[in-house]
């Protein structure tokens, strides 16, 4: 076992894991945050997205002992109390869902994709979200909730 | 996964000497987390290179651009001096996966993984560049070995790249929709010394198109290459494509990279 430490969604935590943990694994199992999901577990669905000190990363491609002393954010750590953030209002408004399971990754990569492209057009918001596949949608509700966030969050 | 001890060391000498025989080293882990996830591979001992300082960052000087082996694409992608000094080289790393495998992986580890349909190799080839290591220098052309084979030794570690600046370069891929590696990539790049044309994706490793650079060395110009051919033989046949197909894009993807070269 391996001590890790690490603060996610503002709350440091520290934990003892076997090395092979994944830090989705971590996430869900040990802190009990179940809004990150797993889809493929094979690096390519981007529903396990979460924010490594500031970056969208795939936490089934990383271990937990990699995120020790980084900042995580996941799905849970976004909203202000009972305010959602704004992409979390603007995918609620304009329908960017179906059965919610690509969302948390989806909103994560979002919101990264956003930080890096204050303004971004729907051909880069399409590009940025490559990593994240959503088998309800169509993409299309998804890159308008993307585009009207940016213009919420000020770009 | 099998399970594996851990380590992760602040600096070079410590990370070499950490490396026993059946051990790794682990950078970006965007290629090899997923074998160890499906264990394909097994180790006794990861050594984590994520926090030896020395080996991130870009630098320019002179005529030479260097990288540190533990630099991600999305920091090549995003970087002023990259994008002013070899534009071709910041845009093949923009084009690599997706975002998040962007903001993970590294340079070091795509080039020491030399998986066949990688971007990285085709740049290294054709603008000459030189991997550095914890021990020696080896020149791109004889670093990438065979499929999935460099010239490194058993725990030889690399710590940066150079890349000499060309006059102009230019990268063109067609990717594989789902995983975004490429079907055919090709690197062009004009230097001092002539014209490099570097194929990545078509056979088992990187490799040079000796004739579309001489045509190219007398007339630097999208048509030049659209009329050459390469053997379809030995190059790689797949369910995404044909060895024929493959060996007719390298002439579609030589003609873009030419077009696109600054
Ligand atoms: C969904 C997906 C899409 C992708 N698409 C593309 C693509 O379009 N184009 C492309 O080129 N790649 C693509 N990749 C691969 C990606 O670029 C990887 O990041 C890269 O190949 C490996 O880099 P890494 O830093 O993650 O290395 P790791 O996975 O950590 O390591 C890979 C290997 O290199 C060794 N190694 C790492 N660093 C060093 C070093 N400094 N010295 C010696 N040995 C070292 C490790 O021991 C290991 O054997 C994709 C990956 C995924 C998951
Ligand atoms: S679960 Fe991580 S990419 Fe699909
Ligand atoms: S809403 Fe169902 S997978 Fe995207």
């Amino acid at each position: 076992m391996t001590s890790v430490s690490m603060t996610v969604n503002g709350k440091s935590v520290t934990a003892d894991v076997a090395p092979n943990t994944l830090l989705v694994q971590f996430i869900r199992e040990n802190l009990r945050l179940t809004g990150t999901h797993v889809g493929c577990d094979t690096s390519q669905c981007g529903a396990c997205t979460v924010h490594v000190n500031g970056d969208s990363v795939k936490s089934c491609t990383m271990l937990a002992v990699q995120a020790d002393g980084a900042e995580v954010t996941t799905i849970e750590g976004l909203a202000n109390g009972a305010d959602l953030h704004p992409m979390q209002e603007a995918f609620k408004e304009n329908h960017g869902l179906q059965c919610g399971f690509c969302t948390p990754g989806m909103i994560m990569s979002a919101v990264d994709l956003v930080k890096r492209n204050p303004n971004p057009s729907e051909e880069t918001i399409r590009k940025e979200l490559e990593g994240n596949i959503c088998r309800c949608t169509g993409y299309h509700n998804i890159v308008k909730s993307v585009k009207q966030a940016s213009e919420n969050m000020g770009g | 996964m099998y399970s594996f001890e851990y380590e992760r060391p602040k600096g070079i000498s410590e990370a070499v000497g950490a490396v026993g025989e059946d051990d790794k080293f682990l950078a970006g882990g965007q290629s090899f987390l997923p074998t160890l996830k499906l264990r394909l591979a097994q180790v006794d001992k990861l050594v984590d290179l994520g926090s030896i300082a020395e080996l991130k960052g870009i630098t320019v000087s002179g005529n030479e651009v260097s990288i540190g082996a533990m630099t991600t694409h999305a920091t090549v992608a995003s970087s002023a001096d990259v994008k002013s000094s070899i534009p071709a080289l910041a845009h093949l790393a923009a084009h690599i996966g997706d975002a998040q495998v962007r903001n993970r992986g590294t340079i070091g580890g795509s080039i020491a993984n030399n998986d066949p349909a990688a971007d990285y190799p085709s740049a290294l080839v054709a603008l000459g560049a030189t991997v550095h290591t914890n021990n020696r220098t080896i020149a791109a052309e004889d670093f990438f070995v065979d499929l999935f084979e460099t010239a490194l030794e058993e725990g030889e570690l690399i710590t940066k790249v150079t890349f000499p600046i060309a006059e102009k370069a230019g990268y063109a891929k067609f990717p594989n929709p789902a995983s975004r590696f490429a079907l055919v990539g090709v690197f062009v790049a004009k230097t001092a010394s002539g014209v490099r044309v570097a194929v990545t994706g078509a056979g088992p490793s990187v490799f040079r198109q000796g004739d579309m650079e001489a045509a190219l060395d007398s007339n630097f110009s999208p048509d030049a290459v659209k009329g050459i051919k390469t053997d379809a033989s030995g190059l790689n046949s797949d369910i995404h494509a044909s060895a024929e197909y493959r060996a007719h894009l390298i002439s579609v993807m030589a003609s873009r990279a030419v077009a696109a070269a600054s």
